[in-house]
């Protein structure tokens, strides 16, 4: 049990960071929602199942939809 | 230059941060009878005397049978979804008008009048599955807010649902638009409801949002007073209004 | 320990704040610091127990819950979240038109 939840913090802080770093935006995004999805695994593991279904719907559908729609109305606006 | 400077105050931020750990208590080990869950747990917020409990006086009553029991203090078997709606209800009050100047910040920012258009024709797969998966989707959103207070959910994942299917109307059909109009009175009056039951439940129980119907047994689907009408009410508020914050994002034009 | 790993997603949220000039990676990495918090919060209430709801298994009370009380301030401050999310976007695109570039340093029409 500890290992998994190291093995899932490390996967986490590697999202997080290159989220950061990233050169184009649309990686910046993919890697946010991956780190929205490991999140509701670790809600899981420490028993809390209705905080991990909000976070699930709203992390996985709502916030990668409004991000992603807009970065498409602005444009050929990918680069740094 | 800038670069080291911001990984200079980042680190400082983490060591004074995790210098701070060792003053909690250790993870996975709490002493649940010091702190005020216990009476929620319990359900006993207001008749037993809380320093007697901490004090080692009382016992604490383990054979005390919760489910299944008639007329207990709030009579919802999910402690979450009681903390939410009937001993902190005032802060969920709060927490829907955040919501809503949020929503109302939205639309009156973007402006726009037609449609943003994708400029590429929708898969067939996509079409197809759509209709089929459309009516399980709502369904699947009302069951979560209608349960709340048996089974883990309640208002605020159920109306996220709902706004994830429209989300999937907008994105398999390019002549799609939600009427407006239609949602935001429904998300209005939602609100305006709500700011009812609490005014009922001064007029007859001396609380705003006292807990004013019979509580039934704990685990059937007619229980718990009021709990269940107000997840009900929020749920279809906090749906539609993300609803029309999706539709309010896809205009264009001037 | 859940506690140090999201002390390190906060560090790095605040490290992306201060270095990035792009307005959406701004965005972005408030609602990583955002997230973090969140996770904090819940470890704050762990045991090794059950999840709190009473079944036709779990009839008594018998003090071998987690925490509900952090669950239920989490579960609003998710919601919460989106929304200002949603309004920090719609103000990227207004900027965006007005200024017609989103970095820090090239925006036109800004006084040096």
């Amino acid at each position: 049990m500890n290992l998994l939840i190291w093995l899932t913090g490390g996967m986490m802080l590697i999202a997080a960071f290159f989220a950061v770093e990233a050169r184009k935006i649309l990686d910046s995004v993919i890697a946010f929602s991956s780190l929205s999805l490991l999140s509701v695994f670790l809600f899981i593991i420490m028993k809390a199942p209705d905080v991990a279904i909000t976070e699930a719907s709203v992390g996985a559908g709502l916030t990668t939809a409004v991000l992603l729609i807009t970065l498409f109305k602005m444009g050929k606006d990918d680069e740094r | 230059m800038r670069r080291f400077f911001a990984i200079l105050i980042s680190a400082a931020f983490v060591y004074v941060m995790l210098s701070f750990i060792t003053t909690l208590e250790p993870f996975g080990k709490i002493d649940l009878s010091r702190r005020v869950s216990v009476h929620y747990l319990a359900k006993d917020v207001n008749t037993v005397d809380s320093r007697k409990w901490i004090e080692g006086n009382l016992q604490v009553p383990s054979e005390r049978r919760i489910y299944g029991e008639s007329n207990l203090e709030d009579g919802s078997a999910n402690v979450v979804t009681s903390i939410v709606v009937n001993y902190r209800s005032f802060d969920t009050l709060g927490e829907v008008t955040v919501l809503l100047a949020a929503a109302i910040g939205v639309g009156t920012i973007l402006r726009g009048s037609r449609r943003m258009k994708y400029r590429r024709e929708p898969n067939f797969i996509l079409k197809v599955s759509t209709g089929i998966l459309l009516p399980l989707i709502l369904m699947f959103g009302v069951y979560i807010f209608v349960h709340g207070h048996l089974s883990p959910g309640g208002g605020f994942p159920g109306g996220t649902v709902i706004a994830a299917a429209i989300l999937l109307l907008y994105l398999s059909n390019e002549e799609f638009t939600l009427n407006e109009g239609r949602a935001k009175l429904l998300e209005g009056s939602m609100g305006a409801l709500y700011v009812l039951v609490g005014l009922i439940g001064l007029l007859t129980g001396g609380a705003f949002l006292y807990n004013f119907l019979s509580t039934g047994r704990v685990g059937d689907l007619f229980s718990a007073g009021v709990v269940p009408v107000v997840y009900i009410i929020i749920g279809l508020k906090v749906g539609s209004e993300l609803s029309g914050v999706i539709s309010e994002i896809h205009r264009k034009g001037e | 320990m859940i506690y140090v790993i999201s002390i390190l997603l906060a560090g790095i949220g605040i490290y992306g704040l201060l270095t990035q000039k792009n307005l959406f990676k701004h965005l972005v990495s408030l609602t990583i610091i955002d997230t973090a918090v969140n996770l904090f919060i819940i470890a704050l209430g762990y045991r090794e127990g059950d999840a709190p709801i009473y079944t036709d298994r779990v009839m008594n009370f018998s003090l071998n819950f987690v925490d509900p009380l952090p669950q239920a301030l989490v579960l609003t401050a998710i919601v919460i979240g989106v929304g200002v999310l949603a309004l920090g976007a719609s103000l990227l695109v207004r900027i965006k038109e007005k200024h017609s570039s989103l970095d820090l340093e090239e925006m036109k029409g800004v006084k040096e």
